[in-house]
């Protein structure tokens, strides 16, 4: 009884104790730089049978860490909580293909666009959807993004159905619970190319919302930010990011 | 599960691993709630009017939340408020409390205040009699307490810890949200890469399913034990 007290008292202090502390290198970059992404946004960003957060946003942020030379340590983290989550300190910076918009200059900095993208609409094959008369349809798009704020502004007398993540959007869409989806052209162009994707087709025009896909770091931390443009601007010199690139897409995304 | 590299589309060892953080999370969970709940017991039913109303208010609060919230405030808060104290004294940069001791933290604090309460009651049910004939018979305060006392509360907080368990077994999927890759986490993950919900969520569901029967097992274990020479020990 004497031994279990003293191990329960040892797992409590432990769990208290144990709080790990991330250095600056003085240098504006913090080693290792701990980058933020998220896991349900294929090709961007997805784990894998490995268990690995893998895709485009996570082979750039590799790319970035190799010219910054510091080690790249991924953290994952629901969309939802994801600006938070910085502002909280739990990583440097996030790169999780997050649009650079007004509304969110205001509580973070972004650095130069890395790709750049264009809203659109997916439906069933057939299925006579118009995105010119959104009236009495169900829409479906992920939460606190800008193809959200876009429905919410002109999608009159459209039902609007936000999800937490993007792929659970899709099960919506193949269940039938939703007319449409308005999301990333690029995301729905790779979710058309699989088995679940493959009775439906992208309808209407594409929608330029935003200013490009940036990473987003704390407002104090400019000189991170003009660091990460620096190095930016050498894997897109060097062939790097179209090496990147051509993994995932056949023509060029930036 | 090397073996067969194919079970559940290749995401087998995911659930697998996931599975391990669960249970990692539950154990650590309960050891830190057990000592908070005897501490906020003992607290409880002290003198000390102070120390009494603190605990009160302690338990009141953690059971009036939700246990997802208390999750995200641990998660978010606590790292920050840490950072902030620490930049008191000079220290910059950011302290970081990770996912699954924010998840143990928050856990704790749940299964702790109720426990709190399940352990006054059981306190409360071993009649006074028992310690005065204990110091009667010359047992020192202490020695009362280790060998009297504690037997008899045992046995009556048993049952209800034993349910709190298994409601803290579950809540550890609440911990999910904060990115710990534990079972919920793990399936969330796969159905997302396949888009197969149905396999994967009921996957997860035959292995929770599994983790309850295996703690209900060593709960009914420890339950017989405790009520050895009662006589209705079965």
């Amino acid at each position: 009884m004497k031994r279990l007290i003293a191990c329960l008292a040892a797992a409590l202090l432990a769990q208290w104790l144990l709080v790990a502390y991330a250095a600056d290198t003085g240098a504006g970059v913090p080693n290792p730089l701990r980058i933020g992404s998220e896991g349900y946004y294929p090709p961007f960003n997805f784990v894998d049978q490995s268990g690995q957060l893998k895709g485009f946003d996570i082979d750039i942020a590799l790319a970035l860490c190799e010219r910054l030379k510091v080690e790249c340590k991924l953290v994952a983290q629901d969309w939802d909580g994801i600006i938070p989550a910085l502002l909280a300190g739990k990583y440097d910076a996030i790169v999780a293909s997050i649009s650079i918009t007004d509304e969110r200059k205001k509580v973070v900095s972004f650095t130069d666009k890395y790709y750049s993208n264009k809203v659109r609409f997916v439906t069933a094959k057939g299925g006579g959807f118009d995105p010119g008369k959104l009236a009495g349809k169900t829409v479906g798009t992920q939460r606190a993004t800008i193809a959200a704020s876009w429905l919410a502004k002109n999608a009159g007398g459209a039902k609007i159905k936000l999800y937490d993540k993007q792929t659970d959007a899709y099960l919506d869409l193949a269940a039938r619970r939703l007319d449409a989806i308005f999301a990333d052209g690029l995301v729905l162009h790779e979710w058309l190319k699989t088995k679940a994707g493959a009775g439906f087709e992208m309808v209407g025009d594409a929608y330029e919302l935003d200013e490009g896909i940036g990473i987003a770091v704390r407002k104090e931390d400019n000189t991170l930010r003009q660091r990460l443009n620096a190095a930016l601007a050498a894997i897109l010199a060097d062939g790097t990011y179209a090496r990147i690139n051509a993994r995932y897409f056949p023509f060029s995304i930036y | 599960m090397n073996e067969t590299p194919a079970l559940l589309l290749g995401f087998g060892a995911q659930l697998a691993a996931g599975t391990v953080v669960t249970a990692a999370l539950a154990a650590a969970s309960l050891a830190g709630g057990l000592l908070l709940g005897i501490a906020g017991a003992a607290a409880r039913m002290s003198r000390l009017r102070l120390l009494t109303s603190a605990v009160q208010a302690y338990t009141t609060a953690v059971r009036g939340v939700p246990e997802l919230l208390v999750v995200l405030i641990v998660y978010f808060g606590a790292s920050a408020a840490i950072g902030r104290v620490a930049a008191l004294f000079g220290f910059t940069g950011f302290f970081e409390l990770n996912p699954f001791l924010a998840g143990v933290t928050a856990l704790s604090l749940t299964f702790g205040a109720y426990a709190t309460e399940v352990l006054r009651g059981a306190f409360l049910a071993v009649p006074p009699g028992q310690t005065e004939a204990a110091y009667s018979l010359g047992l020192t305060r202490a020695r009362a307490f280790r060998h009297v006392l504690l037997p008899q509360v045992w046995r009556t907080a048993l049952p209800g810890l034993g349910n709190l368990f298994l409601v803290l077994l579950k809540d550890t999927s609440l911990v999910s949200v904060v990115g710990l890759d534990e079972l919920m986490r793990k399936s969330a993950l796969a159905v997302s890469y396949t888009q197969q919900p149905f396999t994967f969520y009921l996957a997860a569901a035959v292995i929770y399913l599994a983790m309850t029967a295996v703690s209900m097992a060593g709960i009914q274990v420890l339950e017989r034990r405790a009520a050895r020479g009662m006589g209705w020990s079965g």
